[in-house]
């Protein structure tokens, strides 16, 4: 099957003839013979046929929409702007690769500097490249990119990270031997200054995020900076873009380098992913030599007139091979148009005003889980707030699936220090019934329990 | 006469009037007042201000300034730029696709694990490989993925002086990139004039520092590693692993496996091969497979399917794990589309996809043999791509590669990859794909061929291409020198009066 794609089977045999081949098995005969190999593999189906059987096995699946789900730590459903699909389905956009040829693909480019442009204004730096593969990545990126710069191999990280990017980062720096100090954080859930300066000596880079992982405001950042500065680290932070219409851009708190998930805007879960990694850097050359991922500058053209074209390319893996400062070639392009026009529709007002409602539906959470769990941590939260339970989570979680919800992430097996406790997050999508119908829930299991 | 749009589109912030909204949000739940710390409150936040309506206009409009496999052929090589059936777009966008989240109960998302599940068993079959990580984003971070584990795979055996990785001068740049982030020390070894590895090259590479070989097959200039037996022999001989570059399947789908030519690790690119659109550079998908013997050292976790019980479930219980290359579980989307394919073309679509790819490839490659100007280096029968020279044509006229790339654009056809494989002179890399007609080929030829032409006629014309698109010819050296990268860094050079654009 497939044939509808293959416009030239009609034509076999005629061109075969045409170039002077006898038959298609000519055209492979360089290939060993006792190696060629028949696919042991199903026939193909018509498309409604497979329409149907991808339909029946997605059926499977069950959706927040369809199940109050309270599910964060690093993926938030966030609703997107129907506009933002539709655009980005355009297939001249869709269809098309790296802008090789610029002068053919300058649409790509535009919206891509917009990309850049927009996540400059946002965190507060000058350079920013067109993506990196997820933010967990892009912190693995910014780890390596922190040694080359200062020369040195050690890499001072919170330890509330969360686990899939606590393993990225490794992953990452493996190579390279980096050493991955991870810093304990407070009575607060913050950050431990006083460990922090323990762990500085000789660190090329200092990483924090905002919010942290257990959704906190980390209110000592501009000092976190300052203690990376004094042990000569760079200091990067790593920020959910959705906070930076209410809370200072990183690079007004002295943020060298910023990172972060930019799929948080125009993009759907999609079970984790596609997503694109933020990556910014100040406008400093020691730095923008080092960066890694595709950059799209501005320039001209013949005539004199604006044009775009990828530049800074003497970095990349296509030009420098070995030597290059990322392997990275495909980015996440599409990912990041999308969260550019998401974000160009916000404008100021609607991201200051997702971040109001964020934050205010986080409040009003907090407020009503606390009549029923203890919160250990007092502070600030954005979208995910650390729960602690006297019942076996894992109970809770079950006897919330069985009145269909969905709790929240489990940490114990990450953090055992934290207990019976897991991450439950909202959003601007968060609905004032789900909350009641948890809370009511979390009631009837409390007091089962307890019986 | 093909005509790009040329808008004169500015950039969105030149289109932003102050307060404008093209956004709507309900309502917080309930007012409650939060205090951010005065020093953290967000001051200057200058985004542009637009309704839905104009934001529509601008990117429809910078999409009409862009071309994709949709606008007509782009036969960029290496790139395998196919048709993408819009089914996959369909399925792929399906709310059950779009509003799952990764860490839900896996109870409730059994039909993506399914999907996951079964795209492995497809990958396996066709690669001839034992166990598959969909983790990896892209082709280069497959590669890092497949060059971590083959570094486990001897650390773990105590084989710590392996740290030589063995690269052609063919190969891609992401093969040595990824090959030293992994930590290895790159070997690069010269192809023979046939354009295939060197074999007494390679004898001399190896020795008991090597830690594997990476290898394209057919190799970037299309060309079938004959030798591939013995290569792999020298390399397993000397205690080295395979590594195999599936950056493009094209040319040897349903005829022989990566896995039956000797490789023990492999990367796949989804979004070439099995058809998921680029994206304008990503998302894509790198998936990895690997023999029975390297399978504990893939990233976690990776999927199972518990048969008495009917159950997919994620397994994150492999010690020896090199970790993870991504969050989560990969490009799930991407995913989606790559099975949907999978199942539409079946077993003998595929075999088709290849032999009419191969059929295509060597049919540009004969029709445009003997034109003046362009040399086709090394064998004649290629695979799925082939790459001619230029070399001659500069020679003759003054006009490069880079030169005939933008004139194939001015008749509405995208370029091939250009200066690369690095071992070919003014490179042309031509990638039909299976997806064109006969008559794209045709005409396509007839272009370069006019092209050639006009090179020895009237040469200036080819050297100020592109004259149809919406822009002439981008100055890149300008890009580099003087970089804006942003908004924020063109009104800084604009204040000072440095920039004239």
């Amino acid at each position: 099957m497939g044939k509808q794609y293959l416009p030239n089977l009609a034509h076999k045999d005629e061109m075969l003839k045409e170039i002077g081949f006898g038959s298609i098995d000519e055209l492979f005969s360089d290939v060993p013979k006792e190696v060629m190999h028949e696919f042991n593999l199903p026939e193909g189906k018509s498309e409604y046929d497979v329409f149907l059987e991808m339909n029946q096995i997605l059926d499977k699946n069950k959706t927040v929409l369809e199940m109050p789900s309270f599910l964060g730590a690093g993926t938030y459903f966030h609703y997107v702007p129907a506009h933002v699909k539709y655009l980005i389905e355009r297939s001249e956009f869709l269809t098309a690769y790296t802008p090789y040829q610029a002068e053919i693909s300058q649409g790509m480019l535009q919206a891509l500097f917009e990309y850049q442009s927009l996540i400059a204004e946002l965190v507060g730096l000058e350079i920013v490249n067109a993506s990196m593969y997820d933010w967990g990545t892009a912190l693995g990126e910014a780890a390596l990119m922190a040694a080359r710069v200062t020369k040195k191999n050690k890499f001072v990280v919170p330890k509330h990270l969360s686990p899939e990017k606590k393993k990225v980062l490794e992953t990452y720096v493996a190579g390279a031997g980096m050493e991955i100090v991870y810093v304990d954080w407070n009575e607060k859930g913050q950050l431990d200054l006083e460990k922090l300066k323990e762990s500085v000596e000789n660190a090329a880079g200092v990483y924090i995020e905002m919010p942290n992982f257990f959704g906190l405001i980390e209110e000592n950042i501009v000092e976190v900076g300052e203690i990376a500065h004094d042990g000569k680290a760079l200091f990067v932070v790593g920020v959910d873009p959705t906070i930076l219409g209410i809370v200072e851009a990183p690079g007004e708190l002295g943020a060298d380098v910023v990172i972060g998930e930019a799929a948080f805007f125009g993009n759907p879960m999609n079970f984790g992913g596609p997503r694109a990694g933020i990556f910014a850097t100040k406008n400093d050359k020691k730095l923008i030599r080092q960066m890694p991922g595709r950059i799209i500058g501005m320039t001209k053209d013949t005539d004199g007139k604006r044009a775009f074209v990828m530049t800074l390319q003497t970095r990349e893996q296509h030009i420098r091979r070995a030597k290059a400062t990322s392997n990275i070639c495909s980015n996440e392009a599409l990912v990041a148009v999308a969260a550019a026009i998401h974000l160009a529709s916000l404008g100021p007002q609607g991201l200051r005003k997702l971040g109001e409602i964020i934050l205010k539906n986080t409040a009003y959470f907090k407020r009503r889980i606390s009549e029923v769990a203890e919160l250990p941590f007092d502070g600030i939260n954005f979208k995910d707030v650390l729960v602690q339970f006297e019942v076996p989570y894992d109970i809770i979680h079950e006897r919330l699936l069985e009145k269909n919800i969905h709790g929240g992430y489990y940490i114990k097996p990450h953090f055992p220090e934290l207990g019976e406790s897991a991450l439950f997050a909202v959003t601007e999508t968060t609905r004032k019934e789900w909350i009641e119908k948890l809370i009511v829930a979390l009631k009837e299991i409390i007091a089962e329990a307890g019986l | 006469m093909y005509r790009q749009a040329k808008w004169d589109e500015p950039l969105i912030f030149e289109l932003s009037k102050p307060g404008r909204v093209g956004f709507s949000l309900p309502d917080p739940i309930e007012d409650v007042e939060v205090d951010i710390p005065e020093k953290l409150k967000r001051k200057k936040l200058e985004l542009p201000e637009l309704s839905e309506p104009e934001v529509v206009r601008h990117y429809t409009r910078l999409s009409e300034m862009n071309y994709g496999v949709d606008s007509g052929m782009y036969p960029l090589g290496s790139c395998t730029m196919k048709y993408n059936p819009k089914i996959n777009e369909e399925i792929a966008g399906h709310p059950k696709v779009a509003f799952i989240h990764p860490y839900q109960d896996e109870r409730t998302v059994q039909g993506a694990l399914q999907i996951m599940w079964e795209l492995e068993q497809w990958l396996k079959e066709i690669t001839g490989m034992d166990r598959f990580t969909l983790q990896p984003a892209a082709g280069a971070n497959g590669e890092f993925t497949g060059v971590m584990i083959i570094r486990a795979y001897h650390l773990d055996r105590g084989e710590t002086q392996r740290n030589e990785m063995i690269v052609p001068d063919s190969a891609h740049g992401t093969n040595p990139a990824s090959a030293a982030m992994a930590g290895f020390k790159v070997i690069e070894i010269p192809s023979n004039e046939q354009g295939m590895v060197d074999l007494e090259a390679l004898e001399n590479a190896v020795s008991e520092r090597t830690a594997g070989l990476m290898l394209t097959n057919p190799n970037t200039l299309g060309i079938f590693e004959e030798d591939i037996l013995e290569i792999a022999k020298i390399v397993h001989k000397a205690g080295g692993l395979l590594y195999y570059d599936g950056a493009n399947l094209n040319g040897i789908l349903g005829k022989v496996r990566p896995g039956d030519m000797g490789f023990d690790v492999i990367h796949v690119n989804l979004h070439k091969t099995f058809s998921t659109p680029h994206g304008g550079g990503g998302p894509g998908a790198g998936p990895v497979g690997v023999k029975d013997f390297l399978k504990d050292y893939l990233p976690v976790p990776v999927v199972e399917y518990d048969e008495e019980n009917n159950r997919y479930y994620l397994n994150y219980d492999l010690p020896k794990s090199i970790g993870k290359v991504k969050e989560f579980y990969g490009n799930f989307a991407v995913l989606v589309r790559a099975l949907t394919y999978l199942k539409i073309m079946g077993k003998s679509g595929l075999k088709e996809v290849s032999e009419i790819a191969v059929l295509n490839a060597n049919y540009l490659t004969q029709k445009l043999k003997g034109t003046r100007g362009y040399e086709l280096p090394h064998k004649e029968l290629r695979k799925h791509e082939v790459v001619f020279s230029a070399e001659p044509m500069k020679k003759e006229t003054g006009v490069k590669a880079l030169d005939v790339a933008k004139r194939l654009l001015d008749h509405g056809l995208h370029a091939p990859t250009i200066y690369f494989p690095l071992i070919v002179h003014e490179a042309l890399m031509i990638e039909p794909t299976e997806t064109v007609t006969k008559e794209d080929l045709d005409y396509y030829v007839e272009v370069l061929k006019k092209i050639s032409e006009e090179a020895y006629s009237n040469p200036e014309l080819v050297k100020s291409a592109p004259h149809n698109t919406a822009v002439r010819r981008v100055d890149d050296v300008l890009a580099a020198k003087r970089p804006v990268i942003t908004w924020r860094m063109y009104k800084q050079l604009k204040e000072k009066g440095e920039i004239d654009i």
